[in-house]
C-alpha cells in the first residue's frame, strides 16, 4: 500500500520542460530515495508534493485518495535551501514555525521542550538564530520538520552540513521516525546514505524517471557477475582450472595472498565457481563486485544521455 | 485564516518589539515637526554677517534716509565717485556698492555692484527701502502738511478672520493657512508612510528569500497568505505607530493650550469682540506690534484648530494610508520577491518611486489650487490620490470626489495584490535568476 502516488506529472516552464510524466510511488513506512543530477526536476516535484507549485498534468494521491489541500499537514518538508529567521530568537522562531503546521501553542510548546532536550539544544532556546552555527539551526530545522508528526517526511539533502557526528544522530533519528510509521522521501546526491537507509528509488533525470524499484533489485539488475576472488596458491593453476563461461579479468600475484578478479557469463555461477576453485586453491574470501549505488546512479545516467544524444 | 493572523502576528511583533520602534515613536513628532518648521525657520533666519553697503548717491537726496537693520547697515563716503568706489572696492571692507544714478526719480532705476550674489534678504532689503524712501520724496513734493502723521494715521495692517457657518448655523472660523498646513502635514505623513513601511514590505521579503526560510514556510501557508501577512501586519505597525504619533501631539497640543490659552471656549465673535479689533488698532513698526500680534494669531489658529473636522481628516488619512500603503506594498512585494539582493532592487525602484515623486510636485500645486483641473485629476489617480486626496480633503472637496477616488483606489489595489501575488510565488523561490522586466512578466502568467 503506497501512502503517495504520483501519475503522469507534467510541469512546464516558458522554454523548459521540468518534469515529463513522472510517476512515482512511495510504500507507505518505507525510506524512499529520490534521486537525480543536479537539475534533472527533483526539486520541482517536491515542490509540487509539498503543493507549493501544482503540475500542469497529473494526479497526487495521499493516502489511497486524491491529494487534498489539508494534507500538506501531514507532510514535514526540510529543504535543501533552508534557513531560519536571522534575528528571531530559536524557540519562539520554532514555536512559530510549529504553529504555522497547525499545532496547538501549547501542544508545540510541549513538544519542542521535549526534542529540544532529546537533541540537547534546549540552552539555545533564547538565543537568537545568528548566534548559532549552521549544525545548530539544521538541527532546529530539523526538529521543526518533524514536530507536527507528519505521516510524510520529506529531506532534501538532510546531511549537508552535519559533522559525522550529528550526521549520525540524524540518521537514527530518521530510522527511528521509519520504525514509528513514518514514510520518508529522500532526495540525496550522496549514494552511500542511499544505500543505508532508502528501500527504494527513484531516479530521474532530465525531467523522466529513468530507473526505479528497490534497492536489492536494482542492483540484482546491474550486477556485473564479476568475482573478487584473494586466495593463496598457484596463479597459474587458477588460470588452467576455470571452466568455459568464467573469464579471468585479472590476477595479481602477492607475497601472501594473490587476487583475481572472475567474471562469470551464467546466472546464480557462485557456488559452482566457489566449488570448482576450493579444488586447486585456498580460498581466503570470495565475494561479488556488487555494484553500488553511485556505479548504478552514473552508469544509468550516462547511458540515457548518450541515448538522448542519439536520438 | 488562522495561518495568516499568525504570520500577521509574527511581522507585526517582530517589529513593534524593536528599539528602533520606540525611539521613531518618540522622536518621530519631533523629527517630523523639526522636518515642516526648520526649512521655514532657515529661509527667515537672516545672516548674522554685518554687511555694509556703500551708497554713491548721486542725487544726495537719500543720505541717511535709508533705514539699517541689525546686519544690513548703509555707508555714505563723501566726495568719493562711483569709480573710484570701485576700484577700492577690494580694499574698503564695504559688501557692495548702491549707485543712484540722479535721475532715479524718473527711471526707477538702480544699480547694487558687488563681487559676490548679495543674498535675498540684502536684494529685498535694498529695494523695499528705496521704493518706501521714493514714495515718501514723491508725496512729499506735494506739500502736504502734517504728512509724517497722516502716513503713520493710515497704515493699517488687516486682521482678517473667515469665519463661516456650519450646517447648524453655527459660527465657525476657518484658516487657509491652516488648512494649507494640515494639507501638506498629511499628504506629507502619507508620502512618507508608504515609503517607509513600503520599503518594510520589501526588505522583509528579501529577507526571507535570502535566508531561504521561505521554502519552509510556504510548505505550510499559500505563498499569498505569507505576502498578504508580511503586507497586513507591517501596515498595523504603520498604524500603530501614527495612532501613538497622534496621541502624544495631543497631549502636547494639550498642553500647549491649557497653559497659554485658557480662554478658548468663547465664540470667535465674543472673542473679536473683546479684543476689539474693530476700533482698527494703529500699528507702528515698534516691537510693540509683534508681541501682540503674534499669539493673537496662534490663538485664531488653536481657535480654527478647534474647528477642524479631524474625524474626517483622521478617517481619510488611516483609509487613504491603508489603501495607498496596500498598493504600493504590493508593488514592494513583487520587487522584493524579484531580487535576490536589496542591491538588486535599484532597476526596478524607479516605476514605484516615480508616481510618488510626482504626486509630491502636485502636492505642492494643489495646496496652492485644491479645485484646479490637476489637483482633481491626480486624486482620482490612485497612485497619487493617497498623497494629493489628503491635500485636498481641508479644502471640503466634493463628497463624490472622495468617494470616487477612494473607489478607484479600492479596486486598483485589489488588482495590483491579486497580481503581486502571482508573481510572487514564483518569484520567492527562483534564485539565482537575473530577473528583468520580461522575466516578472512570464511568471505572472504562470498557472499556480
Amino acid at each position: 500500500m503506497e501512502l503517495f502516488k504520483a501519475t503522469d506529472i507534467v510541469k512546464q516552464f516558458s522554454n523548459h520542460r521540468a518534469l515529463n510524466k513522472v510517476s512515482i510511488s512511495v510504500p507507505e513506512n518505507s525510506i524512499f530515495g529520490l534521486l537525480g543530477p543536479n537539475g534533472a526536476g527533483k526539486t520541482t516535484l517536491i515542490r509540487i508534493i509539498n503543493q507549493i507549485t501544482a503540475p500542469d498534468e497529473g494526479e497526487l494521491y495521499f493516502g489511497g485518495r486524491k491529494m487534498k489541500a489539508d494534507d500538506i499537514y501531514q507532510i514535514g518538508y526540510l529543504p535543501e535551501e533552508r534557513g531560519l529567521y536571522k534575528k528571531m530568537k530559536v524557540g519562539e522562531q520554532a514555536l512559530y514555525l510549529a504553529q504555522l503546521k497547525g499545532l496547538s501553542k501549547n501542544d508545540a510548546m510541549k513538544k519542542l521542550k521535549y526534542l529540544f532536550q532529546k537533541f540537547e539544544i534546549i540552552d539555545w532556546w533564547n538565543k537568537k538564530v545568528e548566534e548559532l552555527s549552521k549544525g545548530m539551526q539544521q538541527k532546529i530545522q530539523f526538529i521543526t520538520t518533524i514536530i507536527h508528526e507528519p505521516k510524510l517526511l520529506i529531506f532534501d539533502e538532510p546531511f549537508s552540513g552535519f559533522d559525522p557526528i550529528n550526521a549520525n544522530l540524524l540518521k537514527n533519528e530518521i530510522l527511528e521516525l521509519k520504525s514509528k510509521g513514518a514514510t520518508i522521501i529522500f532526495s540525496t546526491h550522496n549514494m552511500s546514505s542511499v544505500e543505508e537507509l532508502c528501500d527504494h528509488i527513484s531516479l530521474i533525470n532530465k525531467s523522466e524517471v529513468i530507473l526505479e524499484g528497490q534497492i536489492y533489485d536494482i542492483k540484482k539488475t546491474y550486477r556485473t557477475n564479476v568475482y573478487e576472488l584473494s586466495y593463496q596458491g598457484d596463479p597459474q593453476k587458477l588460470e588452467s582450472s576455470l571452466g568455459p563461461g568464467y573469464e579471468l579479468l585479472s590476477n595479481k600475484t602477492n607475497h601472501h595472498v594473490n587476487l583475481a578478479s572472475i567474471k562469470a557469463s551464467g546466472e546464480d555461477t557462485d557456488n559452482r565457481l566457489l566449488k570448482e576453485l576450493i579444488k586447486h586453491v585456498t580460498v581466503v574470501s570470495f565475494n561479488e563486485l556488487i555494484p553500488s549505488m553511485n556505479d548504478v546512479f552514473i552508469r544509468v545516467v550516462e547511458e540515457t544521455n548518450k541515448k538522448n544524444q542519439v536520438a | 485564516m488562522k495561518k495568516i493572523f499568525l504570520i500577521i502576528q509574527r511581522e507585526y511583533l517582530s517589529r513593534v518589539r524593536k528599539k528602533s520602534f520606540l525611539v521613531m515613536t518618540i522622536l518621530g513628532p519631533l523629527l517630523f515637526a523639526a522636518f515642516m518648521v526648520v526649512p521655514a525657520w532657515l529661509a527667515t533666519m537672516e545672516d548674522t554677517d554685518v554687511k555694509t553697503i556703500a551708497v554713491a548717491d548721486s542725487t544726495n537726496i537719500f543720505y541717511k534716509a535709508l533705514p539699517e537693520t541689525e546686519y544690513i547697515k548703509f555707508a555714505y563716503p563723501e566726495g568719493v565717485s562711483l569709480k573710484e568706489l570701485q576700484q577700492n572696492f577690494s580694499q574698503s571692507g564695504y559688501s557692495a556698492i548702491l549707485f543712484i544714478p540722479h535721475n532715479i526719480l524718473a527711471s526707477n532705476a538702480s544699480i547694487l555692484y558687488s563681487d559676490k550674489q548679495p543674498s535675498m534678504s540684502v536684494s529685498m532689503h535694498i529695494k523695499n527701502s528705496l521704493e518706501k524712501e521714493i514714495e515718501r520724496q514723491k508725496l512729499k513734493a506735494n506739500n502736504i502738511e502734517n504728512l509724517d502723521e497722516i502716513l503713520k494715521s493710515v497704515k493699517t495692517d488687516i486682521n482678517l478672520r473667515n469665519i463661516i457657518w456650519g450646517d447648524d448655523g453655527k459660527e465657525k472660523e476657518s484658516n487657509t493657512g491652516l488648512a494649507m498646513g494640515i494639507g501638506y502635514g498629511s499628504g506629507m505623513l502619507v508620502y512618507f508612510f508608504i515609503f517607509l513601511f513600503g520599503a518594510q514590505v520589501m526588505r522583509g521579503v528579501i529577507e526571507e528569500k535570502t535566508s531561504r526560510i521561505v521554502e519552509v514556510i510556504v510548505s505550510s501557508v499559500r505563498p499569498f497568505q505569507l505576502m498578504m501577512g508580511k503586507i497586513i501586519g507591517i501596515g498595523l505597525v504603520g498604524l500603530t505607530q501614527f495612532v501613538l504619533w497622534v496621541l502624544l501631539t495631543i497631549v502636547f497640543i494639550g498642553g500647549v493650550q491649557k497653559v497659554v490659552f485658557p480662554e478658548m471656549s468663547k465664540t470667535p465673535t465674543e472673542q473679536a469682540l473683546s479684543q476689539d479689533v474693530m476700533s482698527g488698532q494703529q500699528v507702528d513698526e515698534s516691537a510693540i506690534k509683534y508681541t501682540e500680534a503674534k499669539p493673537q494669531m496662534l490663538e485664531e489658529i488653536f481657535s480654527s484648530l478647534k474647528n477642524v473636522n479631524f474625524v474626517l481628516i483622521l478617517g481619510m488619512f488611516i483609509f487613504y494610508f491603508i489603501g495607498g500603503f496596500l498598493l504600493y506594498a504590493s508593488f514592494f512585494a513583487i520587487i522584493g520577491s524579484a531580487v535576490d539582493s536589496e542591491a538588486d532592487t535599484q532597476q526596478f525602484m524607479l516605476p514605484v518611486t516615480l508616481p510618488l515623486i510626482i504626486a509630491i510636485f502636485v502636492m505642492i500645486n494643489t495646496i496652492n489650487n485644491p479645485e484646479g483641473q490637476i489637483a482633481f485629476w491626480f486624486s482620482l489617480i490612485p497612485l497619487t490620490s493617497p498623497i494629493v486626496m489628503m491635500v485636498r480633503i481641508p479644502f471640503h472637496p466634493a463628497a463624490w470626489e472622495i468617494i470616487l477616488s477612494a473607489v478607484i483606489l479600492i479596486i486598483t489595489f485589489i488588482g495590483s495584490t491579486w497580481m503581486a501575488g502571482k508573481i510572487y510565488r514564483t518569484g520567492i523561490l527562483m534564485y539565482g535568476k537575473k530577473s528583468s522586466y520580461s522575466e516578472i512578466w512570464k511568471w505572472l502568467r504562470y498557472k499556480n
